[in-house]
């Protein structure tokens, strides 16, 4: 009962701050100012926004696939360093990121010039293909990631009595590998197109060109040149309905997989040899060396400036990695009571977790500005409300990520838990967190990095002195330091990956990952 | 819920709160002057916290720096806000925002007099000029040897550039006055002709510029004193700014005082203060424009050695904004393809 009332007030605070938010926006804006209708612009953006967003999403989960199933069913020296190295593109900056990726793939970058010096002629980064690679970039990882929990969430005692049926590699593909894929990929590929809808720096800087203009960055224009609240309101609720079509499209695809419950032994896992051996060697090295490269250039480029990083930069620091504790605590323990009622089979809760996914940030932003205003003065509230914004925009992917294994827990112990009436504490104590420790970590340490590297809300409300990372590496770029700002933002994304990987590997310490 | 964890959660709140409660107490006896300005204005490598210690040995007063994002945020911010702000003074809007943050009717008349160095007359009855720039396409000398000497040499040229998009950054929308200025009903051939050049179009000044040294173009949309950073903070001299025959648009930075202001005598000597020799010796070296009064020592050595246009373009702010949407289809269509 108390678990329901937690989800029912959580539900409420995530519509007052994504619905909430945006009723404000457009109260703001008043009756009869600007046009409530879009215009020929404005439906180039959502079509392009839609087309980038589907590619990147199909991309990001048809290659995922195969790195996932590979890591999987091998076990090799560094395989545990390589799947905490797949969380860090997610949580990379975006203008750190696509520093990276151009230093690989750029005009001047390890790829021309390669190809230069074979003699042939470069290739250009710049435009849709460009777009769609940095979101795989950004978002193959995570889709690993989050298809590889659904293979390891296949109880070990399917693949032996696979094995003992003499299963050919087909019969396992046809028998649990497809079920399980049908149950996790249209989840993923929903969290990744919502994401990629969301874009808007990355599709701009690498789309080569006006045509590259999303719906973000409409609402950027109307809120901060125009400032044409009703436009920014309107474009936000298209943003909306976009999301909310792509996620009860993904709901109509996804089939539970209904495996039941294992014993949790560790069993080899069910790996076929031959010339599989090869493909899978071949897939994960292409995707670490994906992966790693542009990663290398952010290192490379941030290690000069690291012996001159201007004072600010620690206190900054400090400030970020204590947003991020706090944001990610707050995040993943309210995911976690979300996705315990969904599992319970209140469903519509599930709907409410997504939400933040398709608000806004800056609407949201704006909205809270609106909000606080009246009452406070907002800077003096820049903390609070940044951890406050980060632990809802990062809520979706910790729920995403509880979710399939909460259910899970519920099909495999609900009724014994029941029968032994375990209930409050001593259930969450004995069956839910150790249960679902691995997936607790990954969440913990995703919500983390991500509260460290956004910084989507906070320059409205920052005030003199309460400056973090991002922001500081924001402030050098744009004062020519960028040497500095490389160094500062290698050092943000240290810090993201080093809380990443502590929460992750305390998930995974003690369970087969 | 996870007891201990939730007890860590709200302890780590309570911190935070406390420290942003920190934050809020002022010197009480001392009256404040709070100036919202744009977020590059007030880090330790900005002009703000020289001009911070330079106004306060003169006010007997406390004054308060609010960064809030770029030039556009900041009017955004204030017409969130209305009058119920705390905000006495506007630092960091320029010309083209001033037009639209005449309309909000929350600015009051500077009362400023005197006369200022640009390189056109000027005259707005809220807005007192501090400092000011060219636009310029800037490249490296090393590896571009005759650099285009006007719009049409650089569109015929296969030279690649990186722009910033009017819709997001106020350079980029510079960018368009200045081919709007230039060229009139011409404008939409020029950008025809620069589609080609245009490697790619990034949403601020800072991801064009980290662009351009990453060597992903041959010329950066910038500013004739862009060279003078790397010249005078880093001892480079490899680059310059090409001097277009067209001449070259103004960005000319402004700061207001609001009309709602509690402290209005302290937010005119603040205005005074910031043309004065004090502060505008500050601005050269920290922001890396030219001030809107030479200081009696003069520029600093090294912007001696910046090209010096000829003409000077800036299209009155009423009239920048009446043609703003329509420079902005043009540039939308020509550079669609």
């Amino acid at each position: 009962m108390a678990g329901r009332i937690g989800a029912l007030a959580i539900a409420a605070i995530l519509l007052a701050l994504t619905f909430g938010t945006l009723a404000l926006v457009g109260w703001r804006a008043g009756a009869g100012a600007g046009g409530f209708a879009l215009g020929p612009a404005d439906w180039a953006a959502v079509r392009f926004t839609l087309m980038q967003a589907a590619l990147s999403a199909l991309f990001s989960v048809a290659l995922a696939v195969p790195v996932a199933r590979a890591l999987a069913r091998r076990r090799f020296a560094g395989r545990g360093a390589l799947i905490a190295l797949l969380g860090a593109p997610f949580l990379l900056p975006v203008i750190v990121a696509v520093l990276g990726l151009l230093a690989v793939f750029g005009r001047a970058g390890v790829l021309n010039s390669a190809l230069g010096w074979a003699g042939l002629p470069p290739v250009s980064i710049y435009g849709l293909h460009g777009v769609v690679l940095a979101h795989v970039f950004f978002n193959m990882p995570l889709a690993v990631r989050l298809v590889l929990h659904g293979w390891q969430a296949i109880p070990a005692e399917r693949f032996r009595l696979a094995a003992a049926l003499d299963f050919a590699p087909g019969d396992v593909a046809r028998h649990l590998e497809r079920p399980m894929l049908r149950a996790v990929l249209p989840g993923a590929a929903v969290v990744i197109f919502v994401i990629c809808l969301m874009s808007f720096a990355v599709a701009l800087t690498l789309g080569g060109g006006p045509g590259a203009t999303t719906v973000e960055l409409a609402i950027y224009q109307a809120l901060r040149f125009d400032f044409d609240l009703s436009r920014a309101a309107l474009l936000a609720l298209v943003q909306f309905a976009l999301c909310a079509l792509a996620v009860g499209l993904a709901a109509v695809f996804a089939l539970p997989a209904g495996f039941g419950a294992g014993l949790d032994r560790a069993a080899a896992p069910f790996a076929a040899g031959g010339w599989r051996r090869w493909v899978d060697g071949l897939a994960i090295a292409l995707a670490a060396g994906f992966v790693a490269l542009p990663l290398v250039m952010v290192g490379l480029r941030g290690v000069p400036g690291l012996a001159d990083l201007p004072p600010v930069v620690w206190p900054a620091a400090g400030r970020s990695v204590v947003i991020a504790l706090a944001s990610c605590l707050l995040s993943v323990g309210a995911a976690l009571v979300l996705a315990l009622a969904v599992a319970r089979g209140a469903r519509w809760f599930g709907l409410v977790a997504m939400l933040p996914l398709a608000a806004s940030s800056l609407v949201l932003g704006t909205g809270l500005f609106l909000a606080v205003h009246p009452f406070l003065r907002p800077e003096s509230l820049a903390l609070p409300v940044t951890v406050l914004v980060n632990a809802t925009l990062a809520l979706p992917f910790a729920y995403r990520i509880l979710l399939p294994e909460a259910q899970g827990l519920e099909a495999g112990f609900g009724r014994l838990a029941a029968a032994l009436d375990l209930r409050g504490w001593a259930r969450l104590r004995w069956l839910v967190l150790p249960r679902l420790r691995r997936p607790l970590g990954f969440a913990l340490g995703v919500t983390a990095a991500l509260s460290m590297g956004d910084l989507g809300v906070i320059v409205l409300f920052a005030g003199d002195s309460a400056a973090t990372l991002p922001l500081i590496v924001q402030q050098l770029m744009g004062a020519y330091r960028m040497t500095e700002a490389a160094a500062a933002a290698l050092l943000l994304v240290g810090l993201s990956f080093a809380l990443f990987a502590l929460f992750d590997l305390g998930g995974r310490r003690g369970v087969a990952a | 819920m996870n007891y201990p964890m939730l007890a860590a959660g709200i302890s780590v709140l309570a911190l935070l709160a406390t420290e942003s409660l920190a934050q809020e107490t002022p010197a009480q006896e001392k009256p404040v002057l709070t100036v919202l300005t744009y977020d590059s204005f007030v880090p330790d490598w900005g002009p703000g916290p020289a001009i911070k210690a330079a106004f306060e040995e003169t006010c007997a007063c406390d004054l308060r720096f609010v960064a809030g994002g770029d030039g556009a945020a900041l009017l955004a911010r204030l017409q969130l806000e209305g009058a119920n702000t705390d905000v006495d003074v506007v630092l960091g809007l320029d010309t083209n925002l001033t037009a639209a943050a005449n309309a909000t009717g929350l600015f009051a008349p500077h009362g400023q007099t005197g006369s200022f160095d640009l390189p056109l007359p000027w005259q707005d009855a809220n807005f007192v000029p501090f400092d000011w720039g060219w636009f310029a396409f800037v490249h490296d000398k090393t590896k571009l040897a005759t650099p285009p000497a006007s719009f049409e040499e650089l569109a015929a040229s296969d030279l690649k550039i990186v722009i910033q998009d009017p819709r997001s950054s106020t350079p980029g929308l510079g960018l368009l006055m200045w081919v709007k200025a230039a060229y009139g009903p011409e404008a939409a051939g020029i950008w025809e002709g620069l589609a080609d050049n245009i490697v790619t179009v990034s949403p601020g000044w800072s991801e064009a510029y980290g662009l351009f040294l990453e060597g992903e173009a041959d010329m950066v949309l910038s500013y004739t004193t862009s060279p003078a950073y790397h010249l005078i903070a880093e001892s480079d001299d490899t680059k310059a700014a090409a001097l277009f025959a067209e001449g070259h648009y103004l960005q000319i930075e402004v700061v207001g005082k609001l009309a709602a202001t509690d402290q209005p005598a302290l937010a005119d000597a603040f205005l005074a203060f910031l043309t004065s020799d004090a502060a505008q010796a500050v601005l050269p070296t920290t922001n890396w424009m030219y001030p809107a009064k030479t200081p009696s020592a003069g520029l600093p050595e090294g912007f001696g050695t910046l090209i010096t246009p000829e003409t000077s373009w800036l299209i009155p702010d009423a009239e920048a904004q009446a043609i703003r949407q329509e420079a902005l289809d043009e540039w939308q269509a020509a550079l669609a393809r």
